[in-house]
């Protein structure tokens, strides 16, 4: 007999008393402000996160940030960046994510985010090399202002993980909430441990295309 | 075998660093605390994540089948293990036939549970634990001593000494950011050169036959999204039924885990990465066994948090080694004897039944009663050493005399207060030990209820 029939027959052979699946519909938290919220678990996590009006705004922001203009390889899939182009790598144009080794900006959108973690939903639906999210330095996520969402309950149907569309393709989405982080040593916590050693979240008011994003 | 009292006698010798530990463990319990208490609906998400739980448990088999019918439609090769020597010996075959020489792993109790490392070591391949706590435990050739915490036994000048060695850090140094530092240079080495990446699975869900991995540090992410082999070893209770059941386990999680609200990522694998190979190993290990026992089958809902470690009174004080058992602490207690009931026969009784292990398991697993439980069962299996034994035996025979039991009582609360000391605290006293007994009192409860009665 096979180890997979073993295994099914083994469970098959215990009669366990059955139990009702609970209603996942509950009062689960609510914010009056989440997009405060989220600002707040976001810094409490090691992030950093602002509301701007628009993606232009996003660029000059960038520029006040000290790596920013010392970063040598920046891949941004948000357009429009004002990225000088000896700079700028195309993701797209790189065959073996190995070669994402150097990257020191990664600049990507975000689909939605969660007020009571800080968490922020990507994927790799447009994403050629989902390495991009853990093997740069730095990391900056582009989400709608309006894309907040207060819990956890909300965030998974909007993920679309149970839907034939998500099974299709992308294959992969990861919450992130924060950079890379250890407290192995002594329980004291480090920023940066293999991933990213920062992460910058834009809210951005006007609405955008996502197409956009490549 | 050494039991872990004898196990732990070691350990608390060194009073400074059991105290030292006790601590440690009590910040990371109170950090749980109190974010726990910021979620006003934290006692129905442990209701419900407790009753989702019970329920995939007791439709195992068909969750089993429909989580293996859908990763197999998103290009999964899926296996599975009827224990320890066949998950292990299938994770080298599969890397074998990919012609694998260096691997890393991240983090995952059940490739501990397994031995999975020297089983592939012993086929020349090099296996690098990518948790930086792993790596630690892993340099210095010991097991972690926590689930989630491995090295949380372990001193920074101690991890600079290691690093020194394998690493080559300025000798002496234990800041550990400098620390961390030299890790991920040196991690990122390992990521870079991997042919394949292995991981353990926090949840796998059956409507999508997809697989969620939780970790701080991204080691997961960059041990899967650069080579073009990931394995997965799962073990068959960590299945949930649907994506919608995962908010309140990633609610729960990192909350109980360290007191963070969630965990740094929080990745969803469904499927091989484009060109990729994904293969998920389904391992039972013993498990389908617990599941037919109606005391201890609760103990499948485990999700491995380790808040009952944190806040176990005796864990915190004799050390994750001292269980001997990949899982240690209350659940570990469990889950031992589950296993082998003759080697970890002495860990039910490493709990001083205090019950904090149940009231912070997010799962509400009953720990300390499953704790008692045990204790019964080793006795009624002829486990408990004669030490146990021959002093409950000597008891009993006592209880059924009155007579004699008033008249020992008497001589006791003489003696208690008329001996030595050294003849009170010798070594055939073990309550002594530690602790001073109370004094003994001149009447017995026996006459003061009858004077009382006039
Ligand atoms: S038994 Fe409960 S508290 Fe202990 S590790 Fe498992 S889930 Fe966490």
């Amino acid at each position: 007999m096979s180890s997979r029939d073993k295994i099914l027959k083994s469970i098959n052979r215990h009669l366990v008393p059955a139990a009702p699946l609970p209603d996942m519909d509950q009062a689960w938290i609510q914010f009056d402000n989440p997009t405060e919220q989220f600002l707040t678990m976001l810094s409490a996590v090691g992030g950093r996160g602002e509301v701007v009006a628009n993606l232009q705004a996003v660029s000059a922001k960038l520029h006040e940030e000290p790596f920013y203009d010392d970063a040598k390889q920046i891949c941004s899939l948000v357009p429009n960046l004002d990225i000088s182009a000896d700079k700028q790598v195309d993701l797209n144009a790189i065959e073996d994510p190995h070669d994402l080794a150097d990257i020191d900006f990664a600049i990507v959108p975000g689909e939605f985010a969660v007020a009571e973690n800080g968490a922020i939903w990507v994927t790799d639906a447009q994403v050629k090399h989902k390495a991009l999210y853990f093997i740069a330095q730095h990391v900056v996520i582009v989400v709608h202002a309006s894309d907040i969402l207060h819990n956890m309950h909300e965030a998974y149907p909007r993920t679309g993980l149970n839907t034939e569309a998500f099974q299709q393709t992308p294959h992969f989405g990861v919450f992130i909430s924060g950079p890379s982080k250890t407290a192995d040593i002594e329980q004291s916590l480090v920023i940066g441990a293999h991933g990213a050693r920062s992460l910058r979240v834009f809210l951005v008011e006007e609405s955008f295309d996502r197409a956009q994003f490549k | 075998m050494a039991g872990h009292a004898q196990l732990a006698d070691k350990f608390v010798a060194n009073e400074e660093r059991a105290q030292w530990h006790d601590k440690s463990l009590w910040f990371v319990r109170h950090k749980r605390d109190n974010i726990s208490h910021s979620i006003p609906e934290w006692e129905t998400l442990r209701e419900t994540a407790s009753q989702v739980k019970l329920h995939t448990v007791a439709h195992l088999a068909q969750y089993l089948e429909e989580f293996e019918t859908n990763a197999k439609k998103l290009g999964v090769t899926v296996h599975w293990a009827s224990n320890a020597a066949e998950h292990n010996e299938i994770v080298l075959s599969i890397l074998q036939e990919h012609n694998v020489k260096r691997v890393v792993k991240s983090k995952s109790m059940l490739t501990e549970e397994c031995h999975l490392n020297p089983h592939l070591e012993a086929a020349g391949m090099e296996v690098v634990d990518t948790d930086l706590g792993e790596r630690i435990v892993q340099l210095r050739k010991e097991p972690p001593s926590h689930i989630v915490l491995p090295a949380i036994h372990i001193k920074k000048e101690e991890v600079g000494e290691v690093f020194h060695e394998h690493l080559g850090t300025e000798a002496g140094a234990s800041d550990p950011g400098y620390l961390t530092e030299a890790a991920r240079q040196h991690l990122r080495e390992n990521f870079l050169a991997a042919d394949a990446g292995i991981t353990g699975v926090n949840f796998g869900i059956a409507s999508t036959g997809g697989i969620v991995v939780c970790t701080n540090e991204g080691n997961a992410d960059l041990g899967t999204a650069l080579p073009n082999l990931h394995i997965a070893c799962m073990g068959i209770e960590k299945l949930i039924p649907s994506p919608d059941h995962l908010s309140l386990y990633t609610r729960l999680l990192a909350r109980s885990a360290t007191g963070q609200p969630i965990t740094t990522y929080t990745s969803h694998f469904h499927g091989p990465k484009p060109g990729g190979e994904m293969h998920i190993v389904l391992v039972d290990n013993g498990r389908s066994d617990i599941l037919g026992s109606d005391d201890f089958r609760r103990s499948l809902s485990c999700i491995r948090c380790g808040a009952c470690m944190n806040t176990c009174p005796v864990y915190r004080r004799s050390g994750g080694h001292s269980y001997q058992s990949t899982v240690p602490g209350p659940i570990g207690s469990i889950l031992g004897p589950s296993q082998n009931a003759k080697e970890h026969s002495s860990l039910p009784f490493a709990c001083s039944l205090c019950g904090s292990c149940t009231d912070v398991c997010p799962v509400k697993i009953d720990l300390h009663h499953q704790l008692l439980t045990w204790r019964k069962e080793i006795y009624v299996r002829g486990l408990l050493p004669f030490s146990k034994t021959f002093p409950m035996k000597v008891m009993s025979k006592v209880f059924q005399r009155p007579g004699l039991y008033a008249f020992g009582g008497k001589v006791a609360r003489k003696a208690l207060r008329l001996m030595p000391r050294w003849m009170i605290y010798n070594p055939l006293n073990g309550w002594g030990r530690q602790r001073d007994l109370p004094e003994a009192p001149k009447e017995s409860f026996r006459d003061l209820y009858k004077k009382r009665k006039k």
